[in-house]
């Protein structure tokens, strides 16, 4: 039973890094259909750029929460820069083009940021300075959480909620929701759909970056390839949740990180990687469209 | 919009496929100038997830080529080593190889880090005539592909047997726990020969957990085995994941001693690890305290270039180079005929003489005794395969403690 | 009778063309000439799955690595056995060698062309992007199975596969799959592939089997992946599940985008293209991938159709060459 809640408590801080990954995934592809490969590099670029900021703000010494805070912001205000650009200067010239061209392109824009990473910051893992202290605390005998795993928890659930408000109560997320319902019908109704898909990025790649610093805070090593995984996995998790769908992706994301850890725990470590895929594929094939997606009525 | 789109086509499309056009006929021709260099060919991972270990490799190789040319080389000539990426793939490294033999006529090859990449070049190698060495490859299999392959490390068997030994007798642990990398040929191989070691010496493996290179988190293994309660945890893994999995193992409330192999040596698993680290142990070729001057020279010099104490790979890759220029010295000297063969990008009409110098130079390698290395002195064996004893070391507070040696 | 003239002359060429060119030109470039023919057949028969069929599937690492691992197992396992009962009956080894290679390739095939079934199966209910990401998955749960199975050397590698794979093979082998995906898709078949991707619903209206000719279209596909994988392992005698990760689906993928979805020459020009340009890329050193995956946007973004979109490269193409970038170009689109 210990076990079990220990195991609980790790796959659900993992499942909520996954599904703050994925709410950009889900945000990006609900308003162009577009797999946006690229997304796990931005969240490399994020922690990098809190790597940069946290030695500004005085890390390795001690950091105060304001400067803590501050790494954060810098690191989701360069990546929300990035993701503009890479909207820009990659994906709008083909706003009109088949969707795969897009896709491709994505992966060489993934490509570059990888290697582009490896130049830059030289390809051996760096330590990410603890600009929160680690403290581990016991919530009952033998269950033991750390600060930080609280952190990612807590930080993840706010930016979702602030999220949902976004796209629920302002104009902009209204904006955004007429643009992925019919992008055509968005832009006759006077809507900027460009403003709207670079303010996407920007959000989404924001999202990134911060699920970038979170999982950089909790386990500090980070190397300009270690966004390839987590992307691929929390793309996963945003089609099991229904891509599209932001709720969805953060179910999607709970659930696999969930998934994996209990199938290190009760099953074997060697097929984590497979489950993961597994899981989703049965999970499709009962319900096509993921589990809060729903289905586009086709027209003929 | 259709013809905007033409005109840049045109206007971009086709100066850069003139420039690639360029450049391909350029590396393909490759100005096989008439040069008096030493060709030695180097392959490694330089991009890809493991472009760490492959450039850790080739500062290894740089450092002791740059001591030999600053030196003067191999009788006035100097050396130059070609270096081709493999993007730690396979096929990759095999057309690599294909290119440093084939077309740059190296002399000699040096690499991989990985033993599925050096098994993949290994053969052309063998067929080719061109003596390889690779530093850190432990798979035997690799140096069993013919009588042109060597390597300077332990292979898989010793350094896991050795780390049972270890535990069961310096640590008396009784049950053990492994934690190995399933997509790494290194990790997978020292896990088994520990366990085997293990269980002959009346020891029991109470849990064996897996992780892929490139997971960060580990948390779901780890409770697994502190259920078990292990008496010491054994992770052959590379520093890139040891320093994170110590990390959450002290997190999760598990003090036991992990073990570990010498792809656990680099600043960054301290820097990582920190102060979990304390009170593990793990095997090495060397240790950097070690008061051998030429460690000591290795270490200082390394360290002025590149800042940082080297890894293990660096360390190996610079006694390969180094072995590998001992021996076309010894050519030289020997029968300064061949080694005239050998010199420069030979011609074809060359080839049979080429052929001869090379198996020369292969004997010679072979016949290596008691070479005097960083990484301990090298004996080669039948089996072109390195014997050299094995040292333990301890962490303590951020620094290596130098604890025992084994002998092979 | 026209179709056996034509096997017949391709085969006496690349007869000619296998022991001739190693003479001639550097292993190294043969080397490259291999890997092209290889990429080839995986990107050909790729175009029939996401090009003719729009059926967007990246899992074709995956297909490969079942049929290399499986025809390498047979050589490896069996091919002494068969090679020592051949010699007892005083039959020429190297004629068996190479028979039982071709036969543990295709059987190779096969079993590639089973799972490419079981694949496509789901393609039935699933749409988009979301096959896609089965596919994906597909692929890397093949490669994690693989890793786990000791017999065929798991993270160590497949090592010690016998080599039988020369250029003969690979461009015998390319050559079968343009020609099944060409005469596939020019035929009544053919119409039924397109009209799936065109408009599933409307092909569906009109009486077409949609299951059966996405399902075929998998089948068919992976098959010829299986094909790739087999010469593949033969080639460079080991394997490792390092090779067929979801990047080498991407790089097929990228293959029949960069060439034009649903044109077969596009799809050869374009495996041809990104097999050597990685190669050319070499003497930048570090920067060779920053450059290729710079290249790889610019390309998309000035040609989003691909290098020729849906039309043919045929002689009659270069009749109406010297181009004159107003006139508009007429020669027969096959396709669409």
């Amino acid at each position: 039973m210990q076990e079990f809640l220990q195991q609980l408590v790790n796959g659900i801080t993992w499942g909520s890094i996954y599904a703050l990954i994925a709410l950009g995934y889900t945000m990006v592809y609900g308003i162009l259909r577009l797999i946006n490969f690229a997304h796990g590099d931005v969240y490399m670029v994020g922690a990098f750029a809190a790597y940069f900021a946290a030695r500004l703000v005085g890390a390795p010494g001690p950091v105060s929460l304001i400067g803590a805070v501050l790494v954060l912001l810098i690191a989701m205000g360069s990546c929300a820069l990035l993701g503009v650009a890479i909207e820009r200067g990659a994906y709008k010239p083909l706003r009109k083009s088949p969707r795969l061209t897009a896709l491709i392109t994505a992966i060489g824009v993934s490509l570059l940021l990888e290697n582009l990473g490896i130049i830059v910051f030289g390809p051996d893992p760096k330590f990410f300075p603890q600009i929160v202290t680690s403290r581990q605390m016991e919530l009952v005998s033998g269950v033991v959480v750390g600060r930080h795993q609280i952190i990612v928890l807590a930080v993840s659930v706010l930016l979702m909620l602030l999220l949902q408000l976004i796209v629920l109560k302002t104009k902009i997320g209204k904006a955004m929701r007429a643009v992925s319902f019919n992008k055509q019908a968005a832009s006759l109704m006077g809507i900027s759909t460009d403003n709207v898909i670079t303010f996407t990025f920007a959000i989404g790649s924001a999202l990134a970056a911060a699920a970038g610093v979170l999982v950089a805070l909790s386990n500090p090593k980070i190397d300009p390839l270690m966004g390839i995984m987590p992307g691929i996995k929390a793309f996963v998790a945003a089609v099991l949740g229904g891509i599209g769908n932001i709720p969805g992706a953060m179910l999607g994301g709970l659930i696999m990180g969930i998934a994996e850890v209990m199938v290190v725990g009760y099953v074997s470590s060697t097929y984590r990687d497979a489950i993961a895929f597994a899981l989703l594929i049965v999970i499709l094939l009962v319900k096509p469209t993921g589990l809060l997606g729903t289905g586009m009525a086709e027209k003929v | 919009m259709f013809l905007k789109r033409g005109e840049i086509m045109k206007r971009i499309l086709f100066p850069v496929c003139l420039f690639v056009a360029i450049l391909t006929i350029c590396s393909f021709l490759s100005c096989a100038k008439k040069t008096e260099e030493i060709r030695i060919g180097e392959f490694g991972s330089l991009t890809g997830t493991t472009a760490t270990f492959g450039i850790s490799t080739k500062n290894g190789i740089d450092l002791a080529v740059e001591e030999i040319n600053a030196a003067g080389g191999v009788q006035g000539k100097l050396l130059k080593v070609i270096v081709e990426d493999d993007q730690g793939r396979p096929e990759e490294a095999a057309t690599a190889v294909r290119k440093l033999v084939e077309q740059d006529r190296v002399m000699a090859v040096l690499g991989e880090v990985a033993s599925s990449r050096s098994l993949a070049g290994a053969p052309i190698c063998q067929n080719a005539g061109v003596p390889m060495i690779t530093p850190s490859s432990t798979n035997p299999k690799v140096t069993q592909v013919g009588d042109f392959i060597f390597r300077v490390c332990f292979i898989d068997p010793f350094q896991g047997m050795v780390a049972a030994i270890f535990a069961s007798d310096s640590l008396g642990a009784k049950k053990a726990a492994i934690l190995r990398d399933i997509k790494n040929d290194y990790s997978v191989g020292l896990a088994e020969f520990f366990a085997t070691t293990l269980v002959s010496r009346g020891g029991k493996i109470v849990a064996d957990e897996s992780y892929s290179e490139g997971d960060i988190d580990f948390k779901a293994q780890l409770t697994a085995i502190r259920a078990k309660s292990p008496d010491v945890i054994f992770v052959p893994g590379y520093y890139t994941e040891v320093g994170l999995i110590a990390r959450q193992a002290r997190e999760l409330g598990i003090t036991v001693p992990l073990l570990g192999g010498d792809g656990w040596v680099s600043d960054r698993l301290i820097e990582i690890g920190g102060s979990a680290l304390n009170g593990c142990y793990f095997t090495n070729h060397y240790w950097d305290g070690d008061p051998d001057p030429a460690v000591q020279s290795f270490v200082s010099t390394y360290k002025k270039r590149l800042g940082g104490n080297p890894d293990a790979l660096a360390a190996l890759a610079y006694d390969a180079a180094k072995l590998l220029v001992a021996s076309i010295e010894k050519l030289a000297s020997e029968d300064p005929g061949a080694f005239k063969t050998l010199v420069g990008v030979p011609d074809a009409k060359t080839g049979k003489l080429r052929k001869e110098a090379l198996a020369k130079l292969r004997d010679i390698l072979a016949a290596t005794r008691d070479f005097p290395a960083v990484t301990g002195s090298i004996n080669i064996d039948e089996n072109r395969n390195a014997v050299k004893p094995a040292i333990f070391l301890t962490i303590e507070n951020g620094k290596y403690k130098y604890v025992g040696k084994v002998l092979p | 009778m026209r179709g056996l003239l034509l096997v017949l002359v391709v085969t006496i060429v690349l007869v000619l063309l296998n022991f001739l060119l190693p003479a001639l030109i550097n292993p190294y470039l043969f080397q490259i000439l291999i890997l092209c023919g290889i990429n080839v057949i995986l990107a050909v028969s790729l175009n029939l799955v996401n090009g003719f069929t729009g059926q967007f599937s990246i899992g074709h690492a995956g297909f490969m690595a079942i049929g290399g691992y499986t025809s390498a197992a047979l050589t490896y396992y069996l091919g002494p056995h068969v090679l020592g009962k051949a010699a007892s009956i005083g039959l020429s080894p190297a004629i068996v060698g190479t028979s039982f290679f071709v036969l543990s390739v295709v059987v190779g095939g096969l079993a590639s062309a089973v799972a490419g079934f079981l694949v496509g199966l789901p393609s039935l209910r699933l749409r988009g992007d979301y096959l896609a990401i089965v596919t994906l998955g597909f692929g890397e749960i093949i490669r994690v199975i693989i890793l786990n199975v000791n017999a065929v050397g798991g993270a160590r590698g497949f090592a010690d596969i016998p080599r039988y794979t020369n250029l003969f093979w690979v461009s015998f082998f390319a050559f079968v799959t343009i020609l099944v995906v060409r005469n596939i898709t020019t035929s009544t078949h053919g119409r039924a592939f397109i009209s799936v991707r065109e408009d599933e619903i409307a092909a569906e209206a009109l009486g077409i089997n949609t299951t059966h000719y996405k399902v075929l279209a998998f089948a068919i596909g992976a098959f010829f992946a299986g094909v790739a994988g087999g010469l593949f392992g033969h080639y460079l005698m080991y394997l490792h599940t390092n090779s067929f990760t979801f990047m080498k689906s991407f790089e097929v993928v990228i293959m029949v985008v960069l060439g034009g979805m649903g044109s077969i020459t596009g799809s050869v020009i374009a495996a041809g293209f990104l097999t050597i340009l990685p190669e050319a890329l070499r003497p930048v050193k570090e920067f060779r991938m920053v450059i290729y995956a710079s290249l790889l946007i610019f390309l998309m973004i000035a040609r989003p159709q691909g290098l020729l979109g849906m039309r043919e490269l045929s002689l009659q193409t270069f009749r109406s060459l010297p181009f004159r970038p107003g006139k508009k170009r007429t020669e027969g689109a096959q396709s669409g």
